[in-house]
């Protein structure tokens, strides 16, 4: 069976009966099997997927089949999948299986969409490379020695790989749009709270978000539909209405965007020059599209990361203390009481760099540091986001890369933490800001890697966001 | 800031977390290298700004008050390491 470029194409191969689900499943669940080295996969539900394909194949054939009939699915180990098993790569939940469908997986199957597996991620999405997790490092399916990026590796290669057709993960500072610029595809991290985080294992509360990885825009334009809007099992989630973004795709673009490109971020020390290339390449033919590029000036672009990893590990330590080894998941063996039995557990049970932002979270949070640290990074954060807007209101989109480098080599940055939290350093901003963001592909460097390209967005602006990078992924 | 022996015992017991000596020389070193990194936002004048403590766009969103099923017993201690047939099990508290 070939490899199909859209979901599109899909389902119009599946109505005219050239293809059944069954074929679908059957084909990634090879793929699956082929391609086992690279660890994209914590667990794959081969019986139930055909079982699924099978019934969905009636429905296409009664004509009552949902949107996502035929739509091959993998999800990030953050989301709850009634009966599954679901331990955000840690070996502090061993063993648990969720009770209960998040929201977006929800969404999904009253789509008719097939979910096939669970995907290896860094421990509790804490990670740039895919390194962290308690079950391995993921393998970037265009070079095996270099890492797919993270938290999110797993979906990210999977989608690569063909393993599934589309992958659910989720992006707290970069978790989706780092691999997919690692992977070479399309990452949408949406506004927050444009889909509810009912059933998304908790990070940072304030910057995570579920996002959708895929070969490109239209596909996660229509996924995105399904999953986006009000749920009444989450108080943040927003309750504004949730455009037909598939459809809007086919609009006329406008003829000219204000586009800003961030000074900066031009001159970043470590930006690859390759990339640097590879984006003023891109502007070029923006602006040959007839659309204006201005480069502006952000002031706060080296602020931005600090405030983030305050902020976030702030949240993280809190989230994480539900994890005490009393109600599920790990409990060490060596407890004799019961304040053993939570400090054994969590030390046991939690990776060193869960342990590290736990401890860092805690110490910012704590009474003598609160202040200096913790409100300062709040207020910090109001600047940014404000500033950021101040630029979406004069700009239609902010465009930037989304990594310094390309994919890194496995074990390259494990030894020291900052350089590895670097490579956040031009994700992170739309999480703190809390608007959407995308990665699209945007060419290779010399050794055939891939380069992404990120747009940046106001708040909900998802429409505009995905038409204009669906432009930008046919601008040759 | 450097991090000591002192400060990180405290925080880690806290965090409800406990490291050898070898783990706590790590730690000690790549939290003091993050810490002294984040302080660079002390050059950020915030005079007068308001700390930024929602990013959500909804604003008390209420609901009725209705009963509604919730997990049931038996669902909610499946994943429990330690139960018996109607609580968690954890090590006696009290002598």
């Amino acid at each position: 069976m070939r490899t199909y470029a859209t979901f599109r194409e899909i389902q119009h191969d599946l109505q005219r009966g050239a293809l059944t689900c069954q074929d679908l499943v059957r084909h990634h669940l090879s793929n699956i099997e082929k391609k086992s080295h690279l660890n994209a996969f914590l667990s794959v539900f081969p019986e139930e997927a055909l079982e699924r394909a099978s019934l969905i194949d009636q429905k296409i054939k009664n004509g009552t089949a949902g949107k996502l009939a035929g739509l091959v699915v993998g999800i990030k180990d953050v989301l709850a999948y009634t009966g599954h098993p679901l331990q955000a790569s840690s070996k502090i939940l061993n063993g648990f299986i969720s009770q209960f469908n998040a929201t977006a997986v929800q969404r999904l199957l009253d789509a008719d969409a097939i979910i096939i597996g669970r995907q290896n991620c860094d421990e509790f999405a804490m990670g740039s490379s895919n390194e962290s997790s308690a079950f391995g490092p993921v393998l970037n399916d265009a070079d095996n020695t270099r890492v797919p990026g993270g938290s999110s590796g797993g979906s990210a290669v999977a989608v690569q790989a063909d393993l599934c057709q589309i992958s659910l993960g989720s992006d707290t500072g970069g978790s989706v749009r780092q691999p997919a610029a690692f992977c070479g595809l399309v990452g949408l991290k949406p506004t927050y709270s444009r889909i509810s985080r009912y059933g998304l294992i908790a990070y940072g509360s304030s910057f995570d978000c579920i996002g959708i990885f895929a070969k490109c825009v239209e596909d996660v334009a229509v996924v995105l539909e399904v999953i986006a809007g009000a749920d009444d099992e989450d108080s943040t989630v927003s309750r504004l209405p949730v455009p037909q973004y598939a459809e809007e795709l086919s609009r006329t673009l406008s003829k000219s965007y204000k586009v800003a490109y961030v000074r900066e971020i031009d001159d970043a020390e470590g930006l690859q020059p390759e990339i640097r290339d590879a984006i003023q390449r891109k502007l070029d033919h923006i602006k040959n599209a007839g659309h204006s590029v201005d480069v502006i000036d952000f002031p706060l672009q080296e602020y931005v990361l600090p405030t983030y990893y305050i902020l976030a590990t702030a949240e993280a330590s809190s989230n994480l203390s539900r994890y005490d080894g009393v109600r599920y998941g790990y409990r060490s063996p060596q407890t004799t009481d019961l304040q053993s039995l939570y400090k054994k557990s969590r030390s046991e049970g939690f990776g060193k760099e869960v342990q590290k932002r736990i401890l860092l979270g805690t110490f910012v949070l704590s009474a003598s540091y609160y202040d200096a640290y913790y409100t300062k990074a709040q207020k910090v954060r109001r600047l940014i986001r404000e500033k950021t807007k101040d630029i979406l209101k004069q700009y239609d989109f902010i465009v930037m890369p989304i990594t310094p480098t390309t994919a890194f080599k496995i074990g390259t940055h494990t030894d020291n933490p900052l350089e590895m939290y670097l490579a956040d350093l031009f994700s992170v901003q739309a999480n703190v800001a809390g608007v959407p963001a995308i990665a699209v592909p945007c060419g290779e460097d010399k050794l055939g890697l891939p380069i992404g390209l990120q747009v940046i967005a106001d708040d909900f602006q998802e429409s505009k966001l995905l038409h204009f990078s669906d432009a930008l992924t046919k601008m040759n | 800031m450097k991090i000591d022996r002192t400060l990180l015992d405290k925080i880690a017991h806290l965090s409800r977390l406990e490291f050898d000596e070898k783990d706590a020389e790590k730690m000690m070193k790549d939290m003091t290298a993050i810490v002294d990194w984040v302080e660079k936002l002390k050059e950020v004048n915030t005079d007068g700004v308001e700390p930024l403590t929602t990013m959500s766009h909804e604003i008390n969103m209420l609901r009725e008050d209705e009963v509604k099923p919730h997990l049931d017993h038996e669902a909610a201690l499946l994943n429990a390491p330690k139960k018996d047939d109607v609580y968690f099990r954890v090590p006696k508290v009290l002598e």
